[in-house]
């Protein structure tokens, strides 16, 4: 079937800034959109940018905002969103090229997380690995299937008004490791998180749920760091 | 040269292997890690199923158990003493990824959970043994994390997206590299003392593929261009369940939770091909069986592909018919929501790109190019070797998918990816910091940055006549049918005209895109010369190779031949000409004998 795809275009070395452009390809309704953006990019504009690599959905390159919403291109069927497609780059980081947009804030607010297994005990006498019961693991099963896209973050109203807020995706972060049992510096990340930028800034807006493409229920982990800031307990 | 970085070890690439190395080698030597993709976003991210070692959690395991599997799933032509080495080292390997944080699924005494892979077995009873050590049914992507997550609590420094281009190389040693930083299109030269290359496969010169468009064989395709030989390339992995038509891969993992195969007739038919370990075989044993029953007409609807069915009432069924059991002896029986919970991702894969239930409907699946089993050659260290003598270039290393040790052979089993790179990329980046504290910066040449200028402006001054994406697709069309799981002289023949073909036809490929700025079209062009030289090594070396070993078959010679064939081939560029030569196999403990599943 033959389809419209609007595209948000900007390519900083010509354009004083962005415009769409409009596309009419022909598309299965089964092709992934990323098919469709690899195609237009293939047979019509070579120059067009974006970003992509796994294009199954564990890689988490290619978030972008499809008919208004933050998804990953490669996993968004045609047959999902419609014949007339509008793709756009994610909200509130700086526009590189085209749908390219700077990472490095993101990932900067990442990092501030101590996004990183902390145990400084000795290891178990034996070697061996150190004990979790199954239920400990589930405790934070969920945050562990982050793929760091920031389809949650960049589709933050609170991350929109203050580029400051270490936005949802380092909070899923630090919830990962906040309940771990195994890990030691849960106290100190919940201090990070209470800072002004931290997780008071979560206005409860449930965008960032609706948006993962890993189905974690963002909104959720961020309540559980907030009851664990106040209570001071980690069950 | 503006833009020039000195550091003691520089590596390539920052997936599982290239991580590690780089964790490694900067606890002794300045270090930094290149990657052409934000480290997260690499494919070892994409592994599912689990990594092996013969940690005995659940029932007795060995590690000569682990080495025989692996010996044997190479079709023998894995090196012994490599696999031995790798082998030994699974235990600690794993249990230093659980250290590191690693969340594994737990047993119910809170030890790491394993589950049963193909061609992993009890050596006493030949029955499916528990190894795969997982996290649900991303464990790929927990490695990743966690090795990335390490990296930056060590301070490793990362370049990331900057792709490399070049491979600089003085008096026959390491130099350094070049490399385009792709936000600015600006070129660096980052001079190193010691270089490991840990890029990955080049599963994209096939037309279905679980292999993520990042997989072009840069590393290998760079190094062969300095004469480095690459060895065994004619042995690919097509893993056996590939998402019909998009080869997404579905884990091996399911059929170690019990699914099945089951044909268009609505039969199951492994335990034709396969008595006595059925659909848990080795990869290359499956893919043929599922092959040969499409070809038979037994395929589904008279299509390409067949079922893989994880439904619990099919489990259960063919567990009880099997006598399949629990650790602790009772019956094996697995309920919906235990399915949901051990493979969620792919549960989620086959709701979102087929509308299929797995709980409640089969999969379509059919085979996938997966795994490059070939690769830049390397000893037990990760030290390039070029030659059977063990000669190798002073600082050059090469670990994980790109590199051949070899300890996959002629067949990897599943698992051993994540294992290969975890020890091997450790490995490589503790002797390239070791050699780097000894030795001394190489003079860097007047302009080092000479070849990767001159390929970009190839690319950029182009005619412009022929079309990257049209190449591309016929090239892999033709690879994925000419030389996939099933060979012979007349195909192979052709594709590698073809293959030529298209190499010429490349020369007048335009780039349009004059920008520096993440100009994608100008990279995707150079990656595609890349996967062009890579299908013509594969192309010549499986036509030379006269027998079917692991995952090379061939319809014209059927059988494996130990006494022409039991040697590893190495294939150079001389003077622009491709050469074959061969390497012998190191058999220790072993002796090859007919491989029986």
């Amino acid at each position: 079937m033959e389809i419209t795809v609007k595209i948000f275009r900007y390519n900083p070395e010509k354009d004083q800034r962005g415009n769409y452009v409009t596309y009419k390809v022909e598309a299965d309704e089964n092709d992934r959109v990323l098919d469709v953006l690899e195609y237009i990019k293939g047979k019509v504009d070579g120059a067009l940018a974006f970003r992509r690599s796994c294009a199954h959905g564990v890689c988490g390159s290619d978030a972008v905002r499809i008919n208004g919403r933050n998804m990953l291109a490669c996993k968004t069927l045609v047959r999902d969103v419609g014949s007339s497609i509008t793709v756009e780059p994610i909200l509130g980081l700086p526009i590189k090229k085209d749908l390219i947009v700077d990472m490095e804030p993101f990932f900067d607010n990442y990092k501030k997380m101590l996004p990183y297994f902390i145990n400084e005990s000795p290891l178990p006498e034996n070697g061996r690995e150190r004990l979790q019961s199954p239920e400990e693991r589930a405790r934070f099963d969920e945050t562990t299937k982050c793929i760091l896209c920031a389809c949650c973050t960049t589709s933050c109203p609170s991350y929109w008004a203050s580029g400051e807020y270490y936005g949802p995706a380092a909070i899923v972060s630090a919830h990962r490791f906040i309940f771990d049992s195994r890990d030691e510096a849960a106290d100190q990340r919940l201090q990070i998180l209470a800072e002004t930028d931290g997780i008071a800034r979560c206005h409860t807006a449930y965008n960032c749920t609706v948006a993962c493409p890993r189905e974690i229920k963002v909104t959720k982990a961020i309540g559980e760091v907030k009851m664990a800031m106040m209570t001071g307990k980690l069950d | 040269m503006a833009n020039v970085h000195q550091f003691d070890v520089v590596v390539v690439g920052a997936g599982g292997a290239g991580l590690m190395a780089g964790l490694y080698a900067s606890r002794n030597a300045k270090t930094a890690v290149i990657s052409k993709l934000y480290p997260t976003r690499s494919h070892t991210g994409a592994a599912q199923g689990g990594i092996s070692a013969a940690l005995g959690n659940y029932e007795e395991d060995k590690p000569e158990w682990h080495m025989y599997d692996t010996v044997k799933g190479s079709d023998y032509l894995g090196d012994q003493d490599a696999i031995e080495f790798m082998t030994n080292e699974a235990i600690n390997a794993v249990l230093e990824l659980e250290h590191m944080g690693l969340p594994f699924d737990r047993t119910p005494d809170g030890r790491i959970s394993q589950r049963p892979f193909g061609g992993h077995t009890n050596n006493e009873t030949g029955k499916p043994v528990r190894r795969a050590a997982h996290a649900a049914d991303r464990t790929g992507h927990m490695i990743l994390q966690t090795l990335y997550q390490q990296c930056l609590k060590n301070k490793v420094n990362f370049f990331d997206e900057y792709q490399v281009l070049d491979f600089i190389m003085i008096n026959g040693k390491a130099a350094g590299v070049v490399a385009v930083e792709l936000s600015t299109g600006e070129l660096h030269t980052i001079h190193a003392k010691s270089v490991i290359f840990a890029t990955g496969g080049h599963g994209r010169i096939f037309e279905v593929t679980s292999n993520a468009y990042a997989y072009t064989g840069d590393g290998a395709a760079i190094l062969l261009r300095h004469g480095i030989p690459l060895e065994d390339m004619e042995f690919f992995q097509f893993h056996p369940t590939g998402i019909y038509k998009l080869g997404i891969l579905i884990t091996e993992g399911v059929r170690g939770e019990g699914g099945i195969l089951i044909n268009g007739k609505g039969e199951r038919f492994m335990p034709k091909y396969a008595p006595s370990v059925k659909d848990l075989a080795s990869r290359d044993v499956v893919s043929r069986a599922i092959y040969t029953e499409i070809k038979e007409g037994r395929g589904v609807d008279g299509k390409n592909y067949v079922y893989l069915d994880v439904r619990p009432e099919s489990v259960n069924r063919f567990a009880a018919m099997d006598g399949r059991t629990n650790p602790d002896g009772s019956p094996y029986n697995i309920t919906g929501e235990q399915v949901l919970a051990k493979l969620p991702d792919i549960i989620d894969f086959c709701r979102v790109y087929l509308g299929v239930d797995p709980i409640t409907q089969m999969m379509p699946i059919q085979p996938t190019a997966h795994y490059t089993m070939g690769g830049i050659p390397t000893n037990k260290y990760g030290e390039v070797v070029v030659d059977d003598k063990g000669t190798v270039v002073p600082g050059l290393y090469a670990a994980g998918e790109c590199a051949c040790v070899s300890v996959h052979g002629a067949n990897r089993l599943g698992t051993n990816s994540l294992l290969d790179i975890v020890v091997f990329g450790k490995y490589a980046g503790l002797r390239a910091a070791e050699y780097a504290k000894q030795a001394d910066f190489e003079k860097l040449p007047a302009d080092a940055e000479a070849v990767a200028r001159s390929a970009f402006e190839a690319l950029r001054n182009g005619s412009g006549k022929e079309n990257v994406f049209d190449i591309s697709n016929e090239l892999k069309k033709a690879m994925f049918e000419d030389v996939g799981i099933y060979r012979n002289e007349k195909d192979m023949a052709a594709a590698l005209e073809k293959v030529r073909e298209l190499q010429k036809r490349f020369k007048n490929v335009g780039v349009k895109d004059t920008g520096k700025i993440f100009n994608t079209e100008l990279l995707n062009a150079w990656e595609l010369g890349n996967l062009l030289e890579i299908a013509e090594v594969i192309a010549m070396s499986a036509l030379n190779r006269k027998e079917s070993r692991g995952g090379h078959s061939r319809e014209d010679y059927p059988e494996r031949d130990d006494k022409n064939w039991l040697k590893h081939t190495l294939i150079a560029k001389k003077n622009g000409k491709l050469e074959i030569n061969y390497k012998s196999v190191s058999i220790t403990k072993h002796q090859p004998k007919a491989r029986v599943y």
